[in-house]
Formats: C-alpha cells, sequence, structure tokens
C-alpha cells in the first residue's frame, strides 16, 4: 500500500503540470486584457500610455514566455503580484498572514465546504437509508418530492427567499457577510454566535442541493445492497432488523459515497463562486469572481492551481478512504 | 436519525438567539419615522452598500469607482465644481490665469493639516504631480498633465504650472488627483506601499478599518479644513449582489443605495419606504447612442441616418426601459448644464419623414416584402452591443421593432465586453453599435469627435470627420472664457444634430435612496454627496452611537 500512494502521489505532479498549462492558456486566450480596466473607452489615455501599461504587467512577451516566468515562480511557491490595481502578493489576498482567520479568504471558503459537506453527511445519510429501507412507504415518497424540488430550485433564488423571509419579514437572521459590525466588541462567546448566526443561511443554500443529491445516492446504493445474498443471511440468522442494517449493510452502502464526496470538491469551490457572491462572504470564491472580471491573471491563475490541488488531494484521499474501507481493494 | 434532530436543535437555537434583536431593530426603526427637533447635532453613522470592493485608494492608480468613491471622501484637490458647474476653490483659495492662458498659480489655504498633524503646502502638489507623470507610475490620468511646461513652488503655499497651449480642460485636471503627503510617501514605490490601503489625507473622513471583503470605515476627520463633518462615521459594506443590497436596505443594514429604475418606480413606493427612507434623482453625467460605422456605404449618407433618427421613438425608449427615469438625449451633453444647446433638431418621433428620406435615398420596397430594397440589396443591419447591460438590450429591442415598421431589418447582437471592444469596435466590424458614454463635467470632447482620433484604440471609432467641428473643438479647449466656449460647443450641438453620426437616445437618471434620519441634504446638478460633511443627525434620531 505506501508503494501504491506514492505512486499515487507521484502521479500528480503531472498532472497538476497539465491543469496549470491548459487553464493559463485558456485565460490568456480570453479576450481582453488586466489593463483594460484603465485603458477601454477611457478618452484620457494615449496608445503609448496602453503599451506601457501592457509592458508593466509584463503582457508584451509571448504567451510561453509568460508561462514560462509564471511556472518558475510557482516552483518556489510565489503566485506573484496581483494585476488589480493594489499590486498585494497573490497569497496575501488569500491567505494574509497578519489578519485573524475570519479575514483570511482560503479559511473562509474551506470552513464553510467542511461545514457544509459534515451538514450534507448527517442529514443525507439517514434519509436515504431510511427511504431505502422503508421503500414505497409515505416518508420516501415525501422525501423523494422533497429532494426533487431541492435539485431543481436555483439556489440564488432560494436564497434570496430565505433572505427576504428571515432577514427582512422576520429579522431573525442577518442578510450578509460574515459578521455584524459591532463584531470586534463583542465577548468571544458572542463572536461565535454572531459568526454562526450569519452562517445559518448561507448554510442552508449550499448544504440543499447536496443533501438532495446525496441522500438519492445514499438510498440507490442501500437498496443495492439489502437485496444482496449476505444480508438475507444475516436476517436468516436471526440478528435483529437494526443490526443488519447499521452494522451490515451500511458498509457496504457507503463505499460508493466516499468516492462521491472526493469528486465533490471542484463542485463545491464552484458552488462557493455562486453563494458568497450573494450572500456576501468574503471567500475565495467571491475574489476569484472578481478577479475573472478583471483578468487578474495571477490571481486567477492562483486560485485555479489551489482549487485543483485540492481537488487531486480530494481524489487521493477518497482512494485512500475506499482501501481503508472495503478489504477487497487492500488485497489488490 | 438521532443526529438529524440534533441538528434541528442547533438551527433553532440560532434562530431563537436572534429574536432578541429584531425588538431592538425594530424600535430603532420607530424612531426614525417619528418627529425629531432637525437640529444640527454631530454624532451617528451612514452605511452605504457597494457593489465592488475599493482595491487601492490613492486616487491616481484607483481604476474602479469604488476605489475613487473611497479616495474622494480621504484626499482633497486644489478646485473642484460647485453645484451649478462652476468651478471654485478646493484646496487653493484662489487662483490665477496669465492673460495668454498659459500660465495658472494656484494660491493654496493656509493652515490646512493632514490627518497626521503635518502641514499642507505646495511641496505636497508639487510632489503629486512628479509622481503622475512619473514613467513608473502606472495611471490612467497622465495625459492631461503631460501638457505641462513646467511647473513651480515659488513659496510654500503657491503652486504655479505653465503651459505651451493654453488648455482649457487643465484647470480641472488639479482636481482631486494629484494632492499626496510628500512626507509620508517620498522615496518609496508607490505602487508597492502600505500607503494605498491605509493612506493619511486631508479630507473630511480618514480610514480607520478596512475588513477585507467586507468593510471599510471611516472616521470623520476633526481638524478637516472645512469644518468638522457632523456625520462621524462612514462605512462601506461590500455586498457584491444587487439584490442582496436591496434586502439590507430593508432590514436596516444599510443606509444609503443606488436602486434600480424598478426598484425606484415599483418596489420602494409603499409606505414603509415613504416613511423611512428620502429618495433622490438626478441626470447622470453618461448618455446611451446609436453610433454608425461612418465608413458603411449605407450609413455614409446622411439622409439614412437623418431617417433612422425620425424613426426611433426616444421618448418611449425613456419610458419603457428606464420606467420614465431619464431624458431623451439631444447631443453629447446633459440637459440643463452650461455647455448644453437646447436649441437642436431634436428629432421627434415622424416615421412618415423616414420613409420620405429614406425614399430620396434611393430605398425601396420593390419587391413587396415589406422590407426596403436598393441595388436589389435589402436594408438590413446588425445592432451590436455588450452583454449583461439589460438597458441597452431592452433599447435595441425597441429600436429594432421601430425600425421593422419604416421596413429595415435589425439584428441584435451582445457580446462580451473584451470581445465587443477588442475584435470588433477596435476592428471597425460593425454597422451600428449602441453604448453609452460617461462624460467628464468638462465639456471638452476632443477624443470622441476629432478628425484625427480614429486610430486603432482610439475613440473616434464611426470615423466622424467634419473640418468644422475639429476647428471648434480645439477652439474650446484653447481658451478658459466660458462664453466662448459655450459658442463653440453649442456650435458642434448644431452640427451634430445636423449630421446625426450618433443617435443621441437618452440621458438615464441616478437614482440614490437614503435613510430619512439623514437631514441637510440638498440635490444638485452634481448629485447628493457632494456637501456630505454637512449631512446631520438629529439628535433624537441618531441610530449608532461612537464608543471609542
Amino acid at each position: 500500500m505506501p508503494v501504491y500512494l506514492i505512486k499515487r502521489i507521484f502521479e500528480m505532479i503531472p498532472t497538476l503540470f497539465g491543469i496549470t498549462l491548459i487553464t493559463f492558456f485558456i485565460i490568456h486566450l480570453a479576450p481582453g486584457k488586466p489593463s483594460d480596466i484603465f485603458s477601454e473607452l477611457n478618452p484620457k489615455i494615449t496608445p503609448e500610455a496602453r503599451e506601457k501599461l501592457e509592458k508593466y504587467y509584463g503582457l508584451d512577451k509571448p504567451i510561453m514566455v509568460q508561462y514560462g516566468l509564471w511556472l518558475k515562480k510557482v516552483v518556489r511557491l510565489d503566485f506573484g503580484e496581483s494585476f488589480s490595481s493594489d499590486r498585494r502578493p497573490v497569497m496575501q489576498k488569500i491567505w494574509d498572514r497578519k489578519k485573524p482567520l475570519l479575514e483570511r479568504r482560503l479559511f473562509v471558503t474551506f470552513m464553510i465546504n467542511i461545514i457544509s459537506v459534515v451538514i450534507i453527511l448527517l442529514i443525507a445519510i439517514p434519509i436515504g437509508i431510511s427511504s431505502a429501507v422503508r421503500r414505497n412507504s409515505l416518508f420516501d415518497k415525501i422525501t423523494t418530492t422533497t429532494v426533487f424540488v431541492g435539485f431543481a430550485m436555483p439556489s440564488f433564488w432560494l436564497a434570496l427567499l430565505l433572505m427576504m423571509f428571515f432577514g427582512v419579514y422576520l429579522h431573525w437572521l442577518p442578510i450578509s457577510q460574515l459578521k455584524s459590525m459591532n463584531f470586534d466588541s463583542l465577548s468571544f462567546s458572542g463572536k461565535i454566535l454572531d459568526v454562526a448566526r450569519h452562517l445559518v443561511l448561507p448554510l442552508f443554500v449550499s448544504a440543499f442541493g447536496g443533501i438532495a443529491g446525496d441522500s438519492r445516492f445514499m438510498r440507490s446504493s442501500m437498496l443495492e445492497v439489502i437485496r444482496q445474498d449476505f444480508v438475507t443471511v444475516a436476517r436468516a440468522k436471526g440478528l435483529p432488523e437494526h443490526l443488519v442494517i447499521y452494522r451490515h449493510a451500511l458498509r457496504n452502502a457507503l463505499l460508493p459515497l466516499v468516492t462521491l464526496i472526493g469528486l465533490s470538491v471542484p463542485g463545491l469551490i464552484g458552488g462557493s463562486v455562486i453563494f458568497e457572491n450573494i450572500f456576501g462572504i468574503p471567500g475565495m470564491g467571491q475574489l476569484f469572481y472578481m478577479a475573472v472580471m478583471t483578468r487578474d491573471y495571477p490571481l486567477v491563475m492562483c486560485i485555479l492551481t489551489i482549487g485543483s490541488m485540492l481537488t487531486l488531494i480530494g481524489n487521493l484521499l477518497a482512494d485512500i478512504g475506499y482501501m481503508i474501507a472495503d478489504p477487497r481493494i487492500r488485497a489488490r | 436519525m438521532k443526529k438529524v434532530s440534533c441538528f434541528f436543535c442547533i438551527l433553532l437555537l440560532m434562530v431563537f438567539s436572534g429574536a432578541g434583536c429584531r425588538e431592538k431593530e425594530r424600535t430603532v426603526l420607530q424612531t426614525a419615522s417619528g418627529n425629531g427637533s432637525d437640529e444640527t447635532a454631530y454624532g451617528d453613522a451612514i452605511i452605504e452598500g457597494t457593489i465592488g470592493e475599493p482595491t487601492v485608494l490613492i486616487p491616481m492608480l484607483a481604476g474602479d469607482s469604488a476605489s475613487h468613491n473611497v479616495a474622494g471622501m480621504i484626499f482633497n484637490g486644489l478646485v473642484k465644481y460647485d453645484t451649478d458647474l462652476s468651478v471654485i476653490g478646493d484646496l487653493a483659495e484662489s487662483w490665477d490665469i496669465s492673460p495668454d492662458g498659459l500660465v495658472i498659480t494656484f494660491h493654496l489655504r493656509k493652515g490646512v493639516k493632514w490627518a497626521d498633524g503635518v502641514e499642507f503646502t505646495s511641496d505636497d502638489v508639487m510632489f503629486g504631480y512628479k509622481t503622475i507623470i512619473d514613467e513608473k507610475t502606472p495611471t490612467a490620468y497622465k495625459e492631461d498633465f503631460l501638457q505641462v511646461k513646467k511647473a513651480e513652488t515659488p513659496d510654500k503655499h503657491t503652486f504655479k504650472v505653465t503651459y505651451e497651449r493654453p488648455f482649457a480642460p487643465a484647470l480641472t485636471s488639479w482636481g482631486g488627483l494629484v494632492v499626496l503627503p510628500r512626507h509620508l510617501l517620498e522615496g518609496k514605490d508607490i505602487t508597492k506601499t502600505e500607503f494605498a490601503r491605509k493612506p493619511v489625507g486631508l479630507g473630511p473622513y480618514a480610514l480607520t478599518k478596512w475588513a477585507q471583503g467586507q468593510e471599510l470605515a471611516l472616521d470623520s476627520y476633526k481638524g478637516y479644513f472645512e469644518g468638522r463633518p457632523y456625520i462621524d462615521r462612514y462605512i462601506y459594506r461590500v455586498i457584491p449582489d444587487p439584490a442582496t443590497m436591496f434586502l439590507e436596505l430593508q432590514a436596516g443594514g444599510i443606509d444609503m443605495m443606488g436602486l434600480t429604475p424598478i426598484q425606484y418606480t415599483k418596489q420602494t413606493e409603499n409606505d414603509f419606504f415613504r416613511n423611512n427612507f428620502q429618495k433622490f434623482r438626478y441626470p447622470v453625467f453618461a448618455y446611451t447612442h446609436m453610433a454608425f460605422n461612418l465608413k458603411h456605404p449605407w450609413f455614409k449618407d446622411k439622409r439614412v441616418r437623418k431617417a433612422i433618427a425620425y424613426a426611433i421613438d426616444k421618448n418611449e425608449i425613456v419610458d419603457v426601459v428606464l420606467f420614465g427615469l431619464g431624458s431623451p438625449a439631444t447631443g453629447p451633453y446633459v440637459p440643463n448644464t452650461w455647455p448644453y444647446n437646447p436649441n437642436v433638431e431634436k428629432y421627434g418621433y415622424n416615421p412618415e419623414k423616414a420613409k420620405q428620406l429614406l425614399k430620396e435615398a434611393g430605398w425601396l420596397d420593390t419587391d413587396g416584402d415589406g422590407i426596403l430594397e436598393k441595388d436589389g440589396r435589402p436594408f438590413s443591419f446588425t445592432i451590436l452591443t455588450n452583454m449583461g447591460n439589460n438597458l441597452r438590450k431592452n433599447t435595441a429591442t425597441i429600436i429594432q421593432w421601430r425600425l421593422a415598421k419604416i421596413g429595415i431589418r435589425v439584428e441584435i447582437k451582445a457580446l462580451e465586453w473584451s470581445t465587443f471592444v477588442n475584435e470588433f469596435i477596435d476592428k471597425r466590424r460593425f454597422e451600428a453599435v449602441l453604448l453609452g458614454w460617461s462624460i467628464g463635467l468638462d465639456p471638452d470632447q476632443y477624443d470622441i469627435w476629432h478628425s484625427s482620433k480614429t486610430k486603432e484604440k482610439e475613440f473616434n471609432f464611426i470615423s466622424y470627420s467634419n473640418p468644422e467641428v475639429d476647428e471648434l473643438l480645439d477652439k474650446g479647449r484653447r481658451t478658459f472664457a466660458l462664453e466662448e466656449r459655450k459658442k463653440a460647443y453649442f456650435r458642434i450641438q448644431e452640427i451634430l444634430a445636423d449630421e446625426v453620426p450618433y443617435i443621441f437616445l437618452y440621458v438615464p437618471d441616478a437614482t440614490p435612496i437614503v435613510h430619512a434620519r439623514f437631514k441637510g441634504i440638498k440635490p444638485s446638478p452634481i448629485g447628493i454627496s457632494y456637501n456630505l460633511p454637512k449631512w446631520y443627525v438629529p439628535k433624537k434620531l441618531q441610530r449608532h452611537s461612537m464608543e471609542q
């Protein structure tokens, strides 16, 4: 197994290299340049000034050279400086060491996604099991309907409805951002409560679709398992039903879910872009959106590289989890 | 299943803990609508919602409007526009212009201090000027300052600039860009300095807090040279989604934002908003137009352009697209400002005249299919516009429908902004475009209309050329005499109205909304925020108290 692991880790390097190469080219192929924000249809700028700006950003060199320069820096873990007018190092924008954790964008996005995955699993697995065990019961039918509504509902629309109801109509929950304006004057527990209240709606929205999908997945996987012979054997042995389901069937039914979680990383990052913008949460998704809009290449590349790294790690962890959970795979 | 119910417990807890705050906010809204004495008082805070986060607070480096808004509160210029668009002194008490228009001498205010206590002098202006013309400073606003031949500081409170040729926009170019504290920035790389995120200014407000992606807080500068601002704190909250921002306004999370036409005319027309908010409306310094590619054989003919102008009902566009929040445009200036000429051909809706003109130009429906032809080719062209701007797309659709009525077939194509500019505008690959210009407060529009500005990446992309206009444009920017300038710009508008290189469609209105507790707001042609330091909240209505 260690050999297999090492092999897998080494395989990740060329994959990552390939991803950065392709994304770098695609981003530069998109029309427009970072200097456009200053120069597009601004009558006050002359062609000479435009050229100077482009030179300043290093955009006058051929694209292969630009990629080479970028790669050379990234190998030393230096993602360069942002092209936006503040010219700050890209890493500082994503992970500012001088700021508290809640003001580091990567942390915020990471935290929300992890909590959201946990919530998804905590809710989706029991729902999936129950509807599989009580197939075609009223509960199953209700959850099935709810799940399809959940699938069909656009998350931004759901978010707006929730904000209107809980924020404007009832005044129970804050509408946007991560903390209140008097956050600094709150006690420690007050701060936690404040952030928790701000997170209720974003977490609900980001988990809603996931719960819908994963519970369907869990249901079908469970249905497949309880039809198998070893479950019949367990029942024939006279084991109580809850042991049959939770000890014998569940472990087998969970296996495909492990892979699913590993593969869901890119989806989560993509989802962050949407809900962070709606809820005004200062995470990486929001930053990414702004970076793409202003063609801030170094920032876009940095976030994409981190994203693809996380995806690859997610895949690797899924494989490892699979090996731990399933002796049949370990044997190979 | 146990875990599930556990989660719901947590959720309920959070919700209940929120209920306490709800009471408090409700009562606050009540007092806000109650009657209090209207005496001026210090205190309270104003919270403005902004879609984008500022990037850099040094005005000359900033490219986005969010940065300029915030930096504008922190820094002042030598001169500024008064509410009637005349130029008045800001940091300069007065100024002299030499009779030949080549030398401007600014006499600076004495005793003005930067927020850190150091005195403001002509050296700071000189430093800012040298920085903006520096090769290494990446700024988009260099152009006006490169016209300066010589800059001098005869003494601490005098700043003198000499130009090669008289240049009227020069005076206002000394507005907000070039006053920087030399004692803090000299010898530093302006693109890398911390100053950009922790600026020290001399304007009415000073930055005290910047929580990335969340908010910026500015506290009033008690030593501001025009007097301490009444409102103690100005907060910008970054909320990227406009729908969310509107909900925050209703929930009391922000005090001020810009409304969309539908929000202004429909969603805020109820008692809640009437009691708690005040709405404003004034024309934006911008206009939307349809521009013809004058190199295109059909659009070379003035009669065709005129016919299309007669076939479009501008009032209809204003009513439908802007919900009436705007006015029809007749030229490249905003109505009721001094360069605006009200007496030009306005092209009221007149389809009969349009058909007549097209007939004269040789366009006839020979085969009876409802579409005009000339030399066997049907009159069909494409209007290009940029994606994501629904106002423009809706405008194009109305134009399409109106032109269909006189036998012209129009296609509409919306393109992503960068593609649109790089591939179509710059390469002149268009028949007609629907676009908007933001115009400065100075009427100089040399770059848009002068025949020398037709190269790639320049702004006369329709290839407009008229020797008289060229001459007038030059005259307008070479004299400081208002009457002379006015004459030149009036004549330009007459010519443009006659030649119709653009069809000027509408000037949209800005429609901000501000919470009712703020008093002292005086709407003017340049908006409402020019006198922000003079806004105040009567003591009884104050919502936030600043404990430090």
